[in-house]
């Protein structure tokens, strides 16, 4: 229903088929996180890669910076309705990761988790074949601590509470498995062309 | 909870059967929903505005009235001078029309019930909202629970819910609330001038009758950022400290 008096912040220029429908472009780089922002010092980084409960691999931050870059730009979009196009992120495709663990596909669905007890769940086909990286830097510069630094997953092609902040381990799981703001209401995958934001959407 | 979640996939229209001017750049907007829904102390909805051309806006907004049987519930809302969907409301939503929006939303940010532990409240600006949405709903209630309630503000004629909360102060039991004035000298004994630090954090905790068992901090991402560290410097765990940042 069309809300009367409402036209609304329309200049034309905009890329409409760069933007999901609900969503509007932000020049600036919003923060959201749930609690406190995490302090992790490089020597106390690790990155772990689990198999159910069975760690198949840990990475120093050395280890870890001594794998293949990647690079690439793209549109973000976060579910509370801001959208930020062409940003430039560098850090290790999950490809690259699961090659330096000699895995495959053990399982199609992945948890991502983080330093400070987040998690999201992510299908391997969404974050495998360069669909996603561990990202360490952002617009050419060390990922900013604010912005889920020393390491963030990034998963850009779904709503980005899925690019989960100071990221330290991936885990196959046998099933699907809902992570932090999964478990609260939000949807199982998140993709914002589908305007996937909550749990029935 | 699987009710709750299936109630939030339903977009419902809302009349506005109520403005009030809060501050100079926040009224309060009275929805009565067509379809009631019982939220959580600090729960959001999703707004949307649609334009003749179908373009549609979202924004989120905290419910800002305590959970009751109520149709009715209580958004406050900031002009913000570059904003879309903000001045939208200010300068032309009239009593009467009628928004969509979708909730209640969010399954982090809530009052933590049953509680017996004391609860530290940290919120600037237009970030009290959820914040009184707590206090409303302890004082309807009737729990126990002691609150302190920190609220940082650049002036005394912006302090949202001022009146109401400077009467809670007196007539609430176990509730302690201090203004932090960012430009302008504080001028009752209990308040603080200039922006929150850690110390001003410190002594607002102090107030409570035991340390806090949680925390809640909502505003700009450098404020709570600010806030947070210093309820982690009380020796509370992470976990315990729930954040909301605005976003745009």
């Amino acid at each position: 229903m069309v809300t009367r008096g409402f036209t609304g912040r329309q200049s034309g220029s905009e890329p409409s088929d760069r933007v999901p429908p609900g969503q509007h472009l932000v020049d600036n780089f919003p923060v959201l996180t749930a609690g406190p922002t995490p302090r992790i010092e490089p020597a106390d980084w690790t990155f772990t890669l689990k198999v159910g409960p069975r760690p198949v691999k840990v990475w120093s931050w050395s280890e870890f910076n001594a794998l293949p870059r990647t690079r690439m730009t793209r549109d973000i979009h976060c579910v509370t309705s801001w959208s930020k196009l062409s940003t430039a992120w560098e850090g290790v495709a999950v490809d690259d990761i699961l090659a330096d663990a000699g895995l495959s596909a053990p399982t199609p669905f992945v948890l991502a988790h983080c330093f400070d007890g987040y998690s999201t769940n992510v299908p391997l086909a969404d974050l495998a074949t360069g669909k996603a990286m561990v990202a360490l830097k952002y617009e050419g510069q060390p990922l900013p601590r604010e912005h889920g630094g020393p390491a963030r997953l990034l998963v850009p092609h779904l709503y980005f509470w899925k690019s989960a902040k100071w990221v330290n381990g991936l885990q196959f799981t046998e099933r699907d498995e809902a992570g932090f703001w999964e478990l609260r209401g939000y949807h199982m995958y998140g993709d914002p062309w589908n305007e996937q934001r909550y749990t029935n959407d | 909870m699987t009710e709750a979640i299936a109630a939030t996939a339903r977009w419902q229209s809302c009349a506005i059967v109520e403005i009030a001017t809060r501050t100079p750049a926040i009224k309060s907007f009275f929805l009565r929903l067509s379809e009631t829904f019982d939220h959580k102390a600090g729960q959001h909805v999703d707004v949307r505005l649609i334009a003749p051309n179908g373009y549609t806006a979202m924004r989120s907004y905290s419910i800002a009235s305590a959970p009751s049987d109520s149709r009715v519930i209580e958004l406050a809302i900031e002009r913000l001078p570059d904003g879309e969907v903000s001045p939208f409301f200010h300068d032309v939503a009239q009593v009467g029309d009628t928004i969509e929006l979708r909730g209640p939303l969010g399954g982090h940010f809530l009052w933590p019930r049953p509680s017996s532990k004391p609860v530290l409240l940290i919120g600037a600006g237009s970030g009290v909202a959820p914040l009184m949405a707590m206090i409303r709903y302890r004082k309807a209630s009737a729990e126990v629970v002691p609150v302190a309630l920190l609220l940082s503000s650049r002036t005394w004629c912006e302090v949202l819910f001022r009146d109401e909360l400077l009467e809670l102060e007196t007539s609430l039991p176990d509730f302690a609330f201090a203004l932090a004035l960012t430009r302008e000298p504080a001028t009752r004994r209990t308040d603080f001038s200039g922006r929150i630090d850690a110390r001003v954090v410190a002594d607002v905790a102090a107030r409570l009758p035991a340390s806090p068992g949680c925390a809640f901090v909502c505003g700009s991402n450098a404020f709570v950022d600010i806030a947070a560290d210093a309820v982690l410097a009380l020796g509370l765990e992470a976990g315990t400290i729930k954040t909301e940042r605005y976003g745009a």
